[in-house]
């Protein structure tokens, strides 16, 4: 307010001289100054996900400054690396993206097992592991969906939304008791074999997650209001996705044909790619521009229905065994340093770890994918409106938690 | 803050109601004819008795009492009803403790809640502005609903200009919410209050348009005489002649009138002075406890009023079969047929309300140019074109039945 009452706007005749219009009419000038109105998005703003702060430049409605501003969730991540044994490390990667807890304990734990070349992960343990982190991705793009929903102003797709994800974590309550930060998946393999009947719940809540998907469809992805408020938003073409070193859904969203489980295969990815298990969905530019809101948002969308096959086929080529390699109460890793990026549900996870043979990582940094993609916000956000600019936030699908660490 | 706004109320309510009802005869025709206010006085005592200017007071007091009491009613009923429904339609149950049957007391709980607030004003709001807003904005509801028939012989004033009334009155609190937004000294406010008053101003034109076709079909701008022409259907007292029963182009207007009156009462999905996930809380972001739910009573209010306009004036108003029927075997006039009256337009107001709640849940919302590009460009000329046809249909009706 202090910003509207400094800069009053100013109307008088600018004392230029009047032009005389071909009808007769004379046009005077006006000085009319306006200035920007700046206001922060957060840090504490239902749009932002989190503890995120967003300084907007406003000119009314029209945005024409934003500039992102992070850290209010930092919590040493990668200096507790350094200083804790590796497999204490563990439950502090479950912290950096905690809707996707899963799929970081896997990136982590592969870049720990990269060193150790006499580590043999067991079958078994592999495919848990492919379940559980498919399982987590479907459940971190439900929460996408739903809080895009939200953004948008659409509040019912959210709780339905939820209705899944309450499934998928009540899965991963009996698998390893714990509903957000698992800890499950570690170095070695995961932590204990999957009780009775689990895989068979698992295939049940495939079969119903089918027909959710349907409505979810439905509801929220072809929705007319949806799509007007959606398509055109926020354009990333390819060039400039390759620019910010984008990943993920928000990479693939561009029309860039890119997923690390097929370009870089780790576990038993390869295998399933091969069998023609999934495909990967990438935007087509069906609603509009390729590269905008609505085309991020509908390869999310479709990759819950990929993951899903993915876990059909593990369901089916999965057997009795170990679910844990032969790893000693104190892990030493053997030294050197490795890079695995891994793709979590918000793109590229990559972990580097730095070893000299000792119980502690000399370095242990982590490739956030949403501190990666978060930097496009300040090109994209300029131009649009201010509903538009929480449109992109949500299409970028950050989390705080991960763009702090 | 409550006395303000109650006073103001009676402020609208004494130029709405009373001083329409004081060109008539304040003490009335004992019986027949004369609003319920003057009935229950005549009950407390020979009218020769007592001053005029009593009667006048105790009126508009009386009156100030029953529309405040309905507000509240309406609302505490409205706020229950919208989170057992999006309850529903989320699979949830919402409150289901508050009270015992399905938290039936929840809203009442709510109340006290609120009432019972710290009252907090932002450091350099302006004062005056903030304090009056909340009061602006339920007067202006109160004085519209003061306009409302309850039944054929149930009004506070009987009015041959209802409907302009209502909207005239009811649309002032667009001026309330824009002194809430301004007088908030937040950023989002404002954003909230601008939006209100762009919105505002765009989709009156089309409500009002859009009224103009079933008030031509029906002759009257009276909201009595609206339903009970709606009685006949082709000249059959059936209580089935409904606006939209007896010319086509009325359904069109509604969906027009529907869509604008979504916009007037800031319902999604044209909730843009509010919208939740962009402007915080929109205009209402710094007001907390009872001032906070004044903006909530008239919100609801406003939409139950809506509804009944609606209802009045394309869905046949009191009339259904069952009033024809009672009108049939002779009961018009008895407390019961009032009581009837009175209850099919509750009814069909509270249908209007759940309509809204049901589109409320379901849809996204809309951009504010495209709130402005639909209510300028398209419902405004569709309106007028509806009227142009509805105009066509009823010479040509009267052409052929003469």
């Amino acid at each position: 307010m202090t910003d509207v009452q400094q800069h009053t706007p100013s109307i008088h005749l600018s004392g230029e001289e009047p032009r005389v219009l071909p009808n007769g009419e004379r046009e005077f000038f006006f000085d009319v100054s306006t200035s920007d109105l700046e206001v922060n998005m957060g840090p504490q703003h239902p749009a932002t996900h989190g503890v995120m702060r967003v300084l907007l430049r406003t000119d009314g409605e029209l945005v024409t400054g934003a500039q992102p501003h992070l850290g209010y969730l930092h919590r040493c991540a990668e200096k507790i690396g350094e200083n804790v044994e590796w497999l204490q490390y563990l439950p502090y990667t479950d912290r950096y993206d905690y809707l996707a807890a899963m799929n970081n304990n896997l990136g982590y734990s592969l870049a720990v097992e990269s060193l150790m070349p006499d580590l043999e992960i067991p079958r078994r343990a592999t495919l848990l592991r492919t379940i559980c982190a498919e399982l987590n991705r479907i459940a971190s793009h439900l929460i996408a969906y739903g809080t895009y929903g939200l953004d948008i102003g659409a509040f019912t797709p959210f709780f339905y939304a939820f209705r899944e994800r309450e499934w998928i974590q009540a899965l991963f309550e009996k698998i390893c008791g714990a509903r957000l930060t698992y800890s499950f998946i570690r170095i070695g393999g995961v932590f204990n074999d999957a009780p009775p009947g689990w895989l068979k719940e698992v295939a049940a809540f495939c079969d119903v997650f089918e027909e959710k998907w349907r409505e979810y469809y439905d509801l929220l992805v072809t929705n007319h209001i949806f799509v007007m408020r959606t398509k055109d938003i926020g354009v990333i073409s390819a060039e400039m996705a390759y620019d910010f070193g984008l990943t993920g859904p928000m990479l693939r969203g561009s029309g860039v044909d890119f997923d690390l489980r097929r370009d870089l295969p780790y576990m038993a990815y390869k295998e399933i790619w091969d069998a023609g298990a999934f495909r990967i969905p990438v935007g087509r530019g069906a609603q509009g521009t390729l590269g905008d809101c609505w085309d991020r948002f509908d390869v999310r969308v479709q990759e819950m229905m990929e993951s899903i096959k993915i876990i059909r086929y593990c369901l089916e080529v999965i057997e009795e065994g170990e679910v844990i390699g032969d790893v000693p109460k104190v892990i030493k890793v053997p030294a050197g340093e490795s890079y695995v990026g891994i793709e979590n549900p918000r793109g590229e996870l990559g972990h580097y770890v730095h070893s000299d043979g000792g119980k502690v990582a000399v370095r242990c940094r982590v490739r956030a994918p949403s501190f990666v993609n978060l930097a496009v916000l300040e090109d994209l956000m300029p131009g649009t409106l201010l509903a538009d600019s929480v449109a992109i936030i949500g299409s970028t699908d950050i989390v705080v938690g991960e763009t702090d660490r | 803050m409550s006395i303000l706004a109650i006073t103001l109320s009676a402020g609208s309510l004494l130029s709405g109601a009373a001083a329409t009802e004081l060109q008539g005869p304040v003490m009335g025709t004992p019986g027949a004819g004369g609003n319920f206010l003057t009935r229950l006085l005549e009950w407390l005592g020979p009218p020769q008795a007592v001053p005029t200017w009593a009667i006048a007071l105790t009126s508009v007091l009386l009156g100030v009492a029953i529309l405040v009491t309905m507000v509240s009613l309406i609302a505490m009923w409205s706020v229950w009803m919208e989170r057992k429904v999006s309850g529903h339609m989320q699979c949830r149950f919402g409150p289901m403790y508050a009270g015992g049957w399905h938290g039936w007391a929840q809203t009442i709980a709510d109340g006290v809640k609120l009432l019972l607030k710290e009252d907090l004003i932002p450091k350099g709001a302006d004062r005056a502005l903030f304090w009056i807003a909340p009061a602006i904005v339920l007067a202006g509801i109160f004085g519209a609903l003061a306009a409302l028939p309850l039944s054929y012989d149930w009004y506070f004033a009987r009015m041959d200009l209802g409907v302009f009334t209502i909207l005239a009155l009811g649309s002032t609190t667009t001026i309330g919410v824009v002194m809430a937004g301004w007088a908030s000294n937040s950023k989002w406010s404002l954003y909230g209050a601008m939006r209100e008053a762009a919105q505002v101003i765009a989709y009156e034109i089309p409500l009002g348009i859009s009224l103009l076709c079933p008030l031509m079909t029906l002759g009257t701008f009276s909201l009595i005489d609206a339903s009970r022409e709606q009685a006949t259907l082709f000249g059959w007292d059936c209580g089935l002649g409904w606006a939209v029963f007896t010319n086509p182009f009325n359904i069109a207007a509604f969906v027009i009138f529907w869509i604008a009156a979504l916009a007037e009462t800031k319902r999604a999905p044209f909730d843009l002075p509010e919208a939740e996930s962009e402007l915080v809380a929109g205009f209402m972001t710094e007001y907390s406890g009872i001032r906070w739910s004044f903006f909530f009573m008239e919100e609801y209010a406003a939409m139950f009023l809506m509804s009944v306009v609606g209802a009045v004036f394309f869905f046949g108003g009191f009339e259904t079969p069952l009033t024809a029927l009672m009108r049939a075997s002779g009961s018009d006039g008895t407390l019961l047929y009032s009581l009837v009256c009175f209850g099919t337009l509750v009814l069909k107001g509270f249908a209007g309300v759940f309509l809204m709640m049901w589109l409320r849940w379901t849809l996204p919302r809309v951009r504010i140019d495209q709130v402005m590009t639909m209510g300028y460009k398209y419902l405004t000329p569709l309106a007028l074109l509806c009227v142009l046809l509805t105009a066509t249909w009823e010479f040509a009706r009267h052409l052929v039945m003469g």
